[in-house]
């Protein structure tokens, strides 16, 4: 078995099957702004505000060996400390609102949110309980909403993409302090 | 509730809801529920699988198990379009029928997963490293494990043979061939295989599933008895264990009172007695063998 994984090819999709549409040109596309903007890296810090977990399902898949998120310089981090990004999912929870505040505050800039699926978006199937506050919106400035329930890997890869665009030409109001990193 | 239980969740749901109203759901449509259980069931426990293999620094595990878990999601997606099958058992029966060739993408999915699987469960039982890690971890006694009333794979790991499927039952798991997997040593490594037993029945009951699965309706338009207020309650066997579902509609059929508890209820705590005596090192590893739900415990 570990010789077989040697001499086999990697099962990552590099040029993917047919049923997965664009997601050869999408790769290569995030891999371009991702060097352009950042180098080689964007860290990624997930924030489950009170979600079902369906979405922490996807986006855990986009590290699984078909995906592959790591090969683009996109990568999960264990701290808000060292994150340039907070993906946020779920409807915010009256339990979670503070504990999100200050992973932003923890955040050092330039800094997105991203709001992933439809909870984080607008509460989704749980807006107007009496348990949660809203959207990611609600609490925090969102920079851009991928949606879905939950949003598949290739739309989260999307999202992702259309977030390094949006930092590349500073057409959101986030201030962007840093100058682009050079190319090593 | 939990997403990755969602099948479990709006089945159990589903039948609560039939059970106050006595709605007789078509035969199809049970058993279209019980294929997309089934498909839950495998992908979660690949997945399991291959974390807790990952949690002992063994990443090749991962990286197969997330490999054939993608690839039921895709097939699940293409059969019942959705990955997670999210919104597709609905009360009176199922949102819709399997796609034109669904049948031949389960079918060579069980393929694939008769080839692919066998090795992976080999490389894991002869890789001693890794067997040193999770073999006598994290012990949980059966007498815990009944105190708890504790399902799933814990409960199973530790003795406690208790799978809703069997009892009470629901249709149409009565008329099908497959067996329980129990084992007495309540570590790490039974739940593991607990799961490794369970992913070989699964493929044996999608098997039969697709061989067996009656023609007809696959939905009743429900004729809600609107006199009274009623109640129901439905036990159905997730993943992770037995979901349980309560509720009471009013006079109208509208719900009044609804309450979802997760099987981590009864895992949680035990978590607890399982790591005592343990090293630091090995919480990951016993933490991720119980797998419990937050949102489900939280939700």
């Amino acid at each position: 078995m570990l010789f077989k994984s040697l001499v086999h090819g990697p099962l990552t999709e590099a040029a993917p099957a047919a049923d997965d549409g664009g997601l050869a040109e999408l790769a290569a596309q995030v891999d371009r702004a991702a060097r352009q903007r950042l180098g080689r890296t964007l860290s990624i810090r997930e924030v489950d505000a009170g979600s079902c977990n369906g979405c922490e399902l996807e986006i855990h898949a986009l590290n699984n060996i078909v995906y592959d998120l790591e090969r683009f310089g996109l990568r999960f981090v264990a701290s808000p400390r060292h994150a340039d990004v907070l993906l946020v999912t779920g409807p915010v929870t009256i339990n979670m609102r503070e504990a999100l505040e200050r992973t932003y505050q923890a955040t050092p800039s330039p800094k997105w949110v991203v709001a992933v699926g439809d909870c984080a978006q607008d509460g989704g199937v749980f807006a107007a309980s009496y348990a949660t506050v809203g959207g990611v919106s609600a609490v925090l400035p969102v920079d851009l909403h991928i949606r879905g329930c939950p949003p598949s890997p290739t739309a989260l890869l999307r999202g992702l993409l259309a977030l390094l665009e949006t930092v590349q030409t500073g057409a959101k109001a986030t201030p962007l302090a840093a100058s682009p990193p050079a190319e090593s | 509730m939990s997403g990755d239980s969602t099948v479990a969740y709006a089945l159990a749901f589903a039948r609560a809801l039939e059970a106050a109203h006595g709605i007789e759901v078509p035969p199809r449509a049970t058993w279209l529920r019980a294929l997309m259980a089934e498909l839950e069931r495998l992908a979660n426990h690949l997945g399991d699988i291959g974390a807790v293999c990952n949690d002992a620094a063994f990443a090749m595990m991962h990286a197969q198990c997330g490999h054939l878990r993608e690839q039921i999601l895709r097939v699940a997606d293409a059969c019942f379009g959705h990955r997670l099958m999210m919104d597709r058992v609905v009360p009176g029966g199922v949102e819709r029928d399997l796609q034109r060739d669904g049948e031949k993408q389960v079918h060579s999915l069980l393929v694939q997963i008769r080839r692919r699987f066998p090795e992976l469960v080999e490389l894991y039982d002869n890789t001693a490293s890794l067997q040193d890690r999770t073999v006598g971890t994290g012990v949980l006694s059966p007498a815990l494990v009944r105190q708890y009333g504790c399902g799933g794979y814990v409960g199973r790991a530790s003795g406690r043979c208790f799978d809703a499927r069997r009892t009470p039952g629901y249709p149409p798991y009565d008329t099908l061939k497959f067996e329980v997997p129990v084992l007495e040593d309540g570590d790490v490594n039974a739940r593991l295989w607990i799961r490794i037993r369970e992913v070989e029945q699964s493929v044996t009951l999608i098997d039969q599933i697709v061989q067996q699965i009656p023609r007809g309706p696959i939905h009743e338009l429900a004729t809600l008895r609107t006199s009274e207020p009623s109640e129901g309650v439905a036990l159905v066997e997730g993943f992770r264990g037995d979901v349980l579902v309560w509720l009471r509609a009013d006079a109208e059929g509208s719900i009044e009172r609804c309450h979802l508890r997760d099987p981590s209820w009864f895992q949680w705590p035990l978590l607890e007695a399982a790591i005592e005596g343990n090293i630091v090192a090995d919480f990951p590893l016993c933490n991720k063998s119980f797998n419990c739900s937050y949102s489900g415990h939280d939700l």
